[in-house]
């Protein structure tokens, strides 16, 4: 099996197409900090434009926390395209080049042949991840310097002490790792239906731009609907920049507001990726393989 | 005989009831408003700068925030900066002048006897401060001032752009300086509202109370010491 994953993850990064997800979250990284840095102070008024009428803000408030934020904000919902890129190429594009046939008849079963590819998969996921902290908060809090993090909601501005930042940003890429993971599994799920990529790359986007679209539209219809969605429960990560209040409002350093929500959010996710991945290997088992 | 004895005993009652009421008034006797005014701002004008350590507690409906570790820079004439230590703060505008000398910064106004009143079971003067300068932000300044220790024990300020605040101050071992110990900021809040498709919000699917509107902020700093008079440089007031 170990061999098997090391085979797939080798033959995932030997793809120049693989280095395409990385060079455009530099990309989008770099330009989401130029930006910050040339202009960023419009963005905050933007984002603090009922309150800086009345209130100073004391501190700096630009720093490299907060593009992490944006980054990770902004990322998370392209991200998943990006990890679709991969995931649904690895049973299609193996039946468009002609090689499945090849490798369901070695000696190994079709479970840990699919497991190997999903890991692999995740391997990549991972990668990508790792390559989002290293140049999106690590290299932000270098350019930016740190300082307490302004997380502006809709009907609430949490401010959260600077040495109340970090173990959460690790938590959030954690969460965000299990929400990737699980994009990975539909567009892998999508994969063994298919003979070429394009397909379940394609129907993979739709899944994700559909279901977004209908998370974030505030229509009674879909508020009852979009919690089982597993796009809805993607941004949970941001559960972990809310805090407890005691009685008297004050929030509480070091507490996450309503961690119950954020694990059941990771157990949707988690449920979401088990069912694609069994589902997968379900049918994939039963499948004639033909090209 | 009797008569005469009588008139001269009266007039003797009425001599000394005039002398004692003479002396009464003597004692209870009011410095004008403006004298006190002079007298407090003449304290207050012992401090040339200071560092003052504190804690800051912040109660507005829409600002979630921990209590933080502060510190406030002051320099004669108005220059005063809040620093807080590895955070962000929201300081209400008017809370620029948390300081109280600012309130009696300028010289140009009329001070108004308005009478007594108790501000946390303390006797206190209430002094209405208006400016002579028509482009002044502030419009009018009601002091309550503890006419024996010279102190400020409350303000209300109204403004012509950053509404009505009010300041309570508390003093303990840094009175003879006029510094307070805890200073409560009070001011009127707007309504704080983004768009969710900006905020990409996070619906944890609990039931979010209505946020009460137009309720007053409330931010409090308890000062745990002053270092004054020891100098404050230009860096630190940045």
């Amino acid at each position: 099996m170990w061999k098997l994953i090391k085979i797939e993850v080798f033959k995932i990064f030997k793809k120049p197409r693989t280095y395409i997800a990385f060079i455009a979250v530099w990309a989008i990284v770099s330009l989401i900090q130029i930006a910050i840095y040339a202009d960023g102070q419009k963005y905050m008024d933007f984002v603090l434009k009922d309150v800086k009428d009345n209130f100073l803000v004391i501190g700096d408030p630009l720093n490299g926390y907060f593009v992490c934020f944006v980054i990770l904000q902004t990322l998370l919902i392209h991200v998943p395209l990006l990890v679709a890129l991969i995931s649904a190429d690895m049973i299609a594009g193996e039946a468009n080049m002609g090689t499945l046939r090849l490798i369901v008849t070695k000696p190994q079963s079709r479970t840990k042949l699919l497991l190997s590819k999903f890991i692999a998969s995740s391997v990549y996921v991972l990668m990508l991840l790792l390559w989002i902290a290293v140049i999106g908060l690590f290299l932000s809090m270098g350019i930016f310097g740190t300082d307490g993090l302004i997380n502006a909601k809709s009907s609430e501005i949490i401010l959260i002490n600077a040495n109340d930042i970090f173990w959460r940003y690790l938590l959030a890429f954690a969460f965000a790792a299990l929400a990737l993971i699980t994009v990975a599994a539909l567009g892998f799920f999508f994969s063994i239906f298919a003979e070429n990529s394009i397909g379940p790359i394609v129907a993979t986007m739709s899944v994700i731009i559909v279901f977004t679209i209908l998370s974030t539209l505030e229509i009674p219809l879909f508020e009852k609907i979009k919690q089982f969605f597993f796009t809805t429960h993607m941004i949970a990560w941001k559960g972990f920049f809310e805090m407890k209040e005691n009685a008297d409002g004050e929030s509480i350093p070091g507490t996450i507001r309503n961690l119950p929500a954020v694990l059941r959010s990771a157990g949707v996710l988690a449920a979401h990726t088990v069912f694609f991945v069994g589902a997968s290997i379900f049918i994939f088992k039963r499948k004639d393989v033909l090209s | 005989m009797s008569h005469r004895f009588y008139i001269l005993r009266t007039s003797y009652c009425v001599l000394f009831t005039s002398f004692l009421l003479l002396l009464t008034s003597a004692a209870s006797a009011q410095l004008p408003a403006l004298e006190l005014v002079k007298k407090v701002k003449a304290k207050l004008d012992k401090v040339n700068d200071y560092v003052a350590t504190g804690k800051m507690k912040t109660d507005v409906v829409f600002i979630k925030a921990p209590i933080s570790n502060i510190k406030a820079y002051y320099k004669k004439p108005n220059k005063f900066q809040v620093k807080r230590d590895g955070g962000i703060s929201l300081l209400p505008k008017g809370g620029v002048s948390v300081n109280i000398s600012s309130l009696l910064l300028t010289e140009e106004y009329t001070a108004i006897d308005a009478g007594n009143g108790t501000v946390d079971n303390q006797q206190v003067r209430i002094i209405k401060l208006l400016p002579l300068n028509e482009n002044s932000d502030v419009v009018l300044t009601t002091m309550y001032i503890d006419e024996k220790a010279l102190l400020i024990r409350k303000a209300n300020t109204t403004t012509k752009d950053n509404g009505t605040y009010e300041m309570q101050m508390s003093f303990g071992k840094y009175a003879d300086w006029g510094l307070p110990d805890k200073v409560v900021f009070s001011f009127n809040t707007k309504d704080y509202k983004l768009p969710k498709g900006i905020t990409l919000e996070y619906d944890d699917g609990s039931k979010k109370a209505e946020l009460p509107k137009n309720k007053k902020g409330r931010v409090e700093i308890t000062y745990s010491s002053y270092v004054i008079n020891k100098g404050v440089s230009d860096e630190q007031m940045k």
